[in-house]
């Protein structure tokens, strides 16, 4: 029986010793194969090659919304009327599809003390930025939130969704919304052609697909049209209108530090 | 076998009460579900009344995935009519009566489909319209 023991001890020892040493060989032989992946992760994050076809994207030129915040409320309201957005007023549960918020908040990463009046004293629209590089995209567990690869938008399938936030943790521009409760008593009124959330689940601004695909530009768009306060189009597409804008003005992106790529430009 | 009897006699009681909503209806299932057509008198639909029967949800199905997933909005055309890819925006159109329509075999089949924690009913859609 002790010989036995002996043995059985002697067995487990070796296994132990060959567990632990086995990274150690691996990591030797295979150098070559993790150098490769270290340059992958380096395409991936910040200033990775720009994605080629159709890109959407959005310039938002502050210079029409500053003194006019009128045509901003006009903007955010065409959006929660198309999609069936409710109007909680409490903080915890309110859902933001596109809404006002300070300079500070808006682009965290612009700090310094001395800024111009206009820009202290006017709210920004800010929205999902549909990245190129989406941090919600990486974590969610089911797919739920993903990446057209047609056209960029970063879409939400709200069957899918179970609920468990990581995106809303994921996200640095706080683009998401969770439905702690159910929001149809908070609809002022109903878009019959757009369905409405469920508690339970996260939404997002989804850059209105459900409009290009008729043809049509993004409620907010539509609503600032004539004004060019919002530019909507193909960034990839040298004749677009949105590229014109882009290589004229100078424009900066929210929290570009983050390295998520946004999609959403705004002249400052 | 030790307890045999006791055995016996535990597995008739369990499969007679097992079985008991069978028996107790006589093997009648109640009278089946008469679905109402759609109130506007349209006779045509996406497909075959059997296959809408037996196949509705896979089409909502692919439906969902086409819209959804795959940027795939093209409305559907049959007989020129189009419809819209969505529950909402195709079925409800001619379907305008929910709790004559699809309740009545939903209920009869016991089955309670969650499309409309988020999909509006006619009748829901048309209770905060907008005053255009």
């Amino acid at each position: 029986m002790d010989n036995k023991r002996r043995k059985f001890l002697k067995m487990a020892g070796a296994t132990v010793l060959a567990g632990i040493s086995a990274p150690a060989v691996v990591n030797l032989t295979s150098g070559s194969a993790l150098a490769a992946s270290g340059t992958d992760a380096a395409h991936g994050g910040h200033g990775g090659p720009a994605p080629t076809g159709v890109r959407l994207g959005m310039v938002i030129d502050m210079r029409k919304f500053y003194g006019n915040q009128e045509l901003l409320d006009k903007a955010i309201e065409a959006c929660y009327r198309v999609h069936n957005i409710p109007k909680i007023q409490n903080r915890k549960s309110e859902i933001k599809w596109i809404w006002k918020t300070g300079f500070a908040n808006a682009f965290v990463d612009q700090s310094h003390n001395k800024r111009s009046e206009t820009v202290l004293n006017n709210q920004f629209p800010v929205l999902c930025n549909h990245c190129d590089n989406p941090s919600c995209v990486k974590v969610c567990p089911t797919k739920a939130t993903f990446v057209h690869e047609e056209d960029g938008i970063v879409a939400m399938d709200y069957h899918r969704c179970i609920g468990c936030r990581f995106c809303m943790a994921a996200c640095p521009y706080g683009a998401r919304s969770f439905n702690w409760e159910d929001p149809r008593p908070y609809i002022e009124t109903y878009n019959p052609d757009f369905p409405t959330r469920m508690r339970g689940v996260v939404e997002k601004c989804n850059f209105c697909g459900e409009r290009l695909a008729l043809g049509l530009e993004p409620a907010c768009v539509e609503a600032c049209q004539g004004t060019g306060a919002m530019v909507f189009g193909d960034l990839n597409d040298p004749e677009s209108e949105i590229r014109k804008v882009l290589n004229q003005e100078f424009t900066i992106q929210r929290n570009s530090a983050a390295g998520t790529r946004p999609s959403v430009f705004y002249i400052v | 076998m030790y307890n045999k009897t006791m055995i016996v006699a535990g597995l008739v009681i369990f499969v007679l009460m097992v079985t008991f909503p069978v028996w107790y209806n006589r093997l009648d299932a109640g009278p089946l579900p008469k679905p109402e057509l759609p109130p506007g008198g349209e006779k045509e639909c996406v497909a075959s009344a059997s296959f809408m029967r037996d196949k509705h949800m896979q089409l909502l199905y692919e439906w969902r995935d086409d819209v959804l997933r795959n940027t795939d909005r093209v409305a559907v055309t049959v007989g020129g009519k189009e419809y819209r890819k969505g529950l909402q925006m195709a079925c409800m159109e001619c379907h305008s009566n929910k709790e004559k329509f699809c309740d009545t075999c939903h209920d009869y089949a016991a089955v309670t489909p969650d499309c409309w924690d988020c999909h509006l009913t006619p009748t829901e859609a048309a209770a905060k319209k907008e005053a255009h």
